[in-house]
């Protein structure tokens, strides 16, 4: 019983540092960005998702996420009017990220330039119910930062004269966009009653494990009013999560299986066809 | 029907690895080769990160060279003593390469040198191959007798000092050209994720004038350990070695293996030689097409964790 006291306490160590992770961004979601509703208004927005967790299992081939909410305490005449907005914004565990720019050398291409831009989302799903830019005005949504164009990235380290900043930050935007991790979908978002709404956000097969974060803005005619989050699990299971952690927790022994099975596969090949 | 990498992080087609494994195996068993050099640049081809298939790759050679050097075991064709002394130099040199392995991911040459590694080995020793093979078949045409390149003479390897005697391959020989060869190919191990026979075969035969016969199944012999090693190490320091991507592979490999001897049996040993050369010729100019060619986007993107 002894030998696995430092275990388990390595284990809650491991969970009170995934909780503390997550609290601050949870905490800077409600907060919505820093981006505070001027004024007061009646509205509250309210939303739910279709599961708060996703399993990647061995035929793990994307899923589908529901995210519905309502609007309370609306204006009905503004609802009428179509005034007000919703946004809603999947966003995947943050990483570092480099990007590398090839140039060549001697006849061959080669990373010649890189930048890292600090704690970017490994993914990003925008949909909202109509053009971003129709919904407030273009500042606002830049000074929240919602969506891809206007999300932080913030070089680590020295950047030089920061004259390629714009450069390696389109690149980064367009390379993301281009291989679907992050997405837009005006008009993804949907009200199914007056003021009861839905979005449907597709998860790749590539989703990256972790907690992602659903969160929505209620925009009314133009004017930010209020924001909510939720989290969302997304984890491997059964024998793939065992193997990612013995890859992870015990490497030394997770390398001396592998050899085993090639060891075994190759004996046993060997047995099974011997000619002799 | 796919399956999901849990190492590699992504969902493949088990059918086409399971028929790249067949398709290897099955070449490997005709050429007596590892396969090593096939598997890794295929994954690559297939879009699993280099990093993954180098590490993955080399346990694939682990059990195709297992079930390979059991046969030359059964058939007494292994010179231990000599296979441990290249492994010597095998595990220093495997445990150097896990480190320039790292350092290359870290600055992001990694690819680049991979490719570039393949490239250049892969084309001169397709080459040399090619060259040797077609002169072999030049010859049994004109009905000479095919005189194998491998008379008593000594070169410069010979004058090296420390020498020990190889019972079984009877030969007195300095244990210095040995282990640097052992060496220099288990850098090659971990960094290229290849057993290494294609060019520890011939380094044997030609530099150090080993006798064909035990050629092979030495090498077979310290390939298993060197690869078993680099495997254990890469697990150990770059977590990527993707169990479920080389289990796929070994028992597909395998298999293909055992029809591959079957069909090589058949053909003669310049047509083989001339074949396994166009094949690693082939592979190392798609490699090099991908060098030259202006790349689709000269940008790219890694995640590099919080960590680096």
């Amino acid at each position: 019983m002894r030998a696995f006291a430092p275990k388990l306490r390595s284990l809650c160590a491991g969970l009170l540092l995934a909780f503390a992770s997550a609290a601050p961004a949870l905490a800077q979601a409600d907060g919505s960005g820093g981006a505070q509703p001027s004024g007061d208004f009646t509205e509250q927005l309210e939303i739910g998702i279709s599961t708060d967790e996703i399993s990647i299992t061995s035929d793990f081939r994307g899923a589908d996420l529901t995210i519905f909410g309502a609007i309370e305490g609306f204006d009905e005449r503004l609802l009428a009017q179509g005034k007000y907005n919703i946004v809603t914004v999947l966003e995947g565990p943050k990483d570092n990220a480099t990007v590398r720019k090839k140039e060549r050398v001697f006849g061959i291409w080669v990373n010649r330039y890189s930048m890292t831009f600090e704690l970017v989302p490994e993914s990003y799903s925008l949909a909202t119910t109509r053009d971003i830019n129709q919904i407030a005005p273009p500042q606002d949504i830049a000074n929240m930062g919602i969506g891809v164009d206007h999300m932080r990235l913030i070089p680590t380290g020295f950047v030089g004269n920061g004259s390629n900043l714009t450069e390696f930050r389109d690149a980064f935007r367009r390379i993301r966009e281009q291989s679907g991790v992050y997405e837009r979908d005006p008009g993804g978002v949907q009200f199914i009653s007056s003021s009861l709404f839905k979005a449907s956000i597709r998860l790749p097969a590539d989703v990256p494990n972790g907690i992602h974060l659903v969160r929505a803005y209620l925009f009314r005619d133009g004017t930010f009013v209020a924001a909510k989050a939720l989290p969302l699990r997304v984890v491997k299971t059964g024998l793939e999560e065992a193997i990612t952690r013995a890859a992870h927790e015990q490497p030394f022994f997770y390398g001396v299986f592998a050899v085993l099975i090639a060891v075994i596969t190759g004996w046993g090949a060997s047995l099974l066809f011997r000619r002799d | 029907m796919t399956v999901y990498l849990p190492i590699a992080e992504l969902s493949v087609n088990i059918l086409v690895i399971l028929g790249m494994g067949a398709a290897v195996g099955f070449l490997s068993g005709m050429f007596g080769v590892g396969g090593g050099f096939l598997i890794t640049p295929l994954l690559i081809f297939y879009n699993i990160p280099p990093v993954v298939a180098v590490a993955t790759g080399a346990n694939q050679v682990v059990a195709s060279s297992i079930s390979g050097a059991i046969t030359h075991f059964r058939r007494g064709t292994i010179d231990v003593k000599l296979g441990s002394v290249l492994l010597v130099g095998g595990l220093i040199g495997a445990t150097i390469g896990v480190w320039i392995f790292s350092m290359l991911r870290r600055i992001g040459q990694l690819d680049l040198v991979i490719s570039l590694l393949y490239v250049v080995l892969l084309g001169v020793v397709g080459a040399l191959m090619l060259a040797e093979s077609l002169r072999a078949m030049r010859k049994a045409s004109k009905n000479q007798p095919v005189a194998l390149k491998r008379p008593g003479q000594h070169n410069w390897v010979h004058r090296l000092p420390f020498k020990v005697r190889f019972k079984k391959s009877k030969i007195y020989l300095s244990i210095i050209p040995v282990i640097a060869l052992g060496m220099g190919i288990g850098v090659l191990t971990s960094v290229m994720g290849v057993g290494g026979g294609f060019i520890m075969v011939p380094a044997m035969i030609y530099l150090l004038r080993i006798p064909t016969n035990v050629v092979v199944g030495t090498s077979l012999f310290q390939i298993i350990f060197v690869s078993a090693y680099a495997v254990i190490v890469q697990a150990s320091t770059n977590y990527t070695v993707d169990i479920v991507l080389a289990f796929i592979l070994m028992v597909a490999g395998v298999i293909g293996a055992q029809y591959g001897v079957r069909v090589g049996q058949k053909l003669r040993g310049e047509q083989l030689r001339a074949l396994l050369a166009l094949l690693v010729l082939a592979v190392g100019i798609r490699l090099a097409i991908d060098l030259v060619l202006p790349p689709a986007d000269i940008y790219s993107v890694v995640s590099t964790g919080v960590g680096y």
